[in-house]
């Protein structure tokens, strides 16, 4: 089985370009740059399309599939027509597919199967390394903030730490917004 | 106080996706017991598949591509209703700004037969030289693609042999023509604008200049669904009813635009969408934005109204264009699309005009003509075609030509 992916992340095609061999499924090119995508695709051939529902160039692939004479009228589907919960489990993770007309349709499922559980898994990574980015960020103003009072008010560290936080209770705000929101007055007020 | 029915409507960030966003924002979905969702896609192709799979209740959509879906282009056919019409015209074509000043009187609207003979004898010129002119347009089953093609055709061009037409993403559009992927786009609100104003596309002509009433996003939901969960829809439309009253009224369009504009909508500027909210045109950069009547027309004279003879036109082009093999049962399948009977069963009680007949002679109609409703008073003005044709839905001759 021949699979075209098509991802302008570089990261998330190599996850599931990872998973797809995992499987023992080796006959794959990833298509990230998106000059002449439709005539490299038709070119390598697939028999299976991989695309992310997300990307905006899902029209255009679809018209130049719809014109390819290489390509035997492929069409877009998820899974098995009849099975309502893959179907959404394959929108939920964000995947579509595409099918070359006369595969056999029993041999497209657990490719889009473990597709499916790449997606997810690609996006749970993303949702890990978000947090973490946005952690390590708060972290930064927090320490921001905490220096600024140490300097104006002439207090020690941990009493700054207790006036962010006590002002946060008292407004029912988390710390960072609070040191996000002294560092902007700060800036606004051009360290009057 | 009854129970809140939750509807998801998906939708493209563009201005003629105005209803859906409105109907929720101004509170017309909750006043109508319905706890409207809105989900924004990228493509037309996922906007399609959410709808075709139930992650939506119901779509903003290309007119085309809900007969496309019906018929099974593309896609394992699923047939599609369309029970309400967003919204009329709304698009241009726009061309590189050396080639539009070859055909056009750059910055403002011209003749556009003139302009398409022009445009004609260059495209041939370009096209014997091996090197075709190339045109983008939104999808392929768009009316951007089809009333491109009919103003081609009608001004000698032939879109299948003299040019090439290709799909581009509204929101690539612009860069395709910097750097010269593509020679003209036709393509929606407010994405002409963006190119104009980065000084990399003219426009050279409105749609609504092709043909004054032509029929454009339509409100598509899943038949089998639609005819179990009326009351999930009848409340829907009347909330998009009241939204287009809303989005003609002068007194809030600065409401309207600075909506639309937000970033989870169209996050654009805001600028840009209120002058097309106005049908206020930008033909080139520099110039003065140039009043087109009926630029976009979504509600006025029955505009939401899905005549069945607007989908016999559409499945008319689909045959030109060689995307569909004309035949009468695909021309009746097509035609059932269109559901002026839940139009006016689900706006009978709003007081809404309701026209008598389902199907008349598009373009036929040249000057203020009253036609027959069984409720209000229904005066609809010219909607006529630039080449004075009209197209009768009952001559399926003129259809599979």
């Amino acid at each position: 089985m021949r699979i075209a992916i098509v991802d302008e992340s570089p990261a998330r095609a190599a996850v599931i370009e990872e998973g797809l061999r995992e499987a023992g499924l080796s006959d794959i090119l990833i298509f990230g740059e998106r000059a002449g995508v439709a005539a490299r695709i038709e070119e390598f051939a697939p028999d299976v399309i991989l695309i992310d529902l997300a990307n905006p160039r899902r029209d255009e692939l679809e018209e130049a599939l719809a014109v390819s004479r290489a390509l035997a009228r492929p069409v877009a589907m998820f899974v098995d027509q009849s099975d309502d919960i893959a179907m959404e489990a394959a929108i939920d993770a964000g995947v579509s597919a595409y099918v070359v007309d006369g595969f056999a349709k029993a041999r497209i499922k657990p490719v889009l199967e473990l597709a499916i559980r790449r997606f997810n898994a690609f996006a749970r990574l993303k949702a890990e390394l978000d947090e973490a980015k946005n952690a390590l960020a708060e972290r930064k103003a927090v320490d921001a903030a905490k220096a600024l009072l140490m300097k104006k008010r002439g207090i020690n560290e941990p009493d700054a730490y207790a006036q962010l936080r006590k002002a946060a209770m008292d407004s029912g705000r988390r710390i960072a917004e609070v040191a996000d929101a002294l560092l902007t007055a700060e800036k606004l007020m051009g360290g009057l | 106080m009854s129970m809140t029915l939750p509807v998801r409507v998906g939708f493209l960030p563009l201005v003629d996706a105005a209803l859906p966003i409105l109907a929720r924002e101004l509170g017309f979905a909750e006043e109508e017991g319905l706890a409207l969702d809105l989900v924004r896609d990228m493509s037309w192709a996922t906007v399609q598949d959410r709808l075709l799979y139930g992650h939506s209740d119901a779509a903003h959509m290309v007119a085309p591509l809900a007969i496309a879906a019906t018929l099974g282009l593309g896609r394992p056919a699923v047939p599609l209703s369309v029970p309400f019409v967003l919204g009329l015209n709304g698009n241009a074509i726009t061309l590189r700004p050396e080639l539009a000043a070859e055909v056009t009187n750059v910055g403002g609207p011209g003749d556009i037969s003139v302009i398409g003979h022009r445009f004609s004898t260059l495209a041939k010129a370009r096209a014997t030289q091996g090197d075709k002119l190339r045109l983008g347009v939104v999808h392929r089953y768009s009316s951007h693609n089809y009333m491109l093609r009919y103003w081609l055709i009608a001004t000698g061009t032939d879109p299948n042999i003299d040019v090439e037409i290709a799909t581009i993403a509204p929101p690539f559009a612009a860069d395709a023509l910097e750097s010269g992927e593509v020679d003209g786009i036709c393509v929606g609100a407010p994405w002409n604008s963006v190119a104009v104003e980065r000084g990399v596309g003219v426009v050279v002509a409105t749609t609504s200049q092709i043909w004054r009433r032509g029929v454009e996003k339509v409100l598509a939901v899943k038949t089998e669904r639609l005819a179990t969960e009326r009351e999930r829809f009848d409340p829907l439309l009347r909330a998009l009813y009241k939204a287009g009253i809303a989005f003609i009224d002068p007194e809030q369009l600065d409401k309207v635009s600075s909506i639309l504009a937000r970033t989870d909508y169209l996050d654009g500027s805001g600028e840009a969408i209120r002058r097309v909210v106005q049908d206020r045109v930008l033909f080139a950069k520099g110039y003065e934005p140039v009043h087109i009547p009926d630029f976009m027309f979504q509600h006025r004279e029955a505009a939401n109204f899905p005549w069945v003879s607007q989908a016999a036109w559409l499945y008319a082009q689909m045959a030109k264009a060689g995307h569909v093999n004309a035949n009468a049962a695909d021309y009746a399948a097509a035609q059932n699309v269109f559901r002026p009977d839940v139009y006016r069963a689900a706006l009978g009680p709003l007081g809404a005009t309701l026209p008598g007949a389902s199907s008349k002679l598009e373009g036929g109609i040249t000057e203020p003509t009253g036609v027959g409703s069984i409720q209000g008073r229904l005066i609809l003005s010219a909607d006529s075609f630039f080449d004075g044709q009209a197209f009768d839905p009952e001559d399926f001759e003129q259809t599979s030509k």
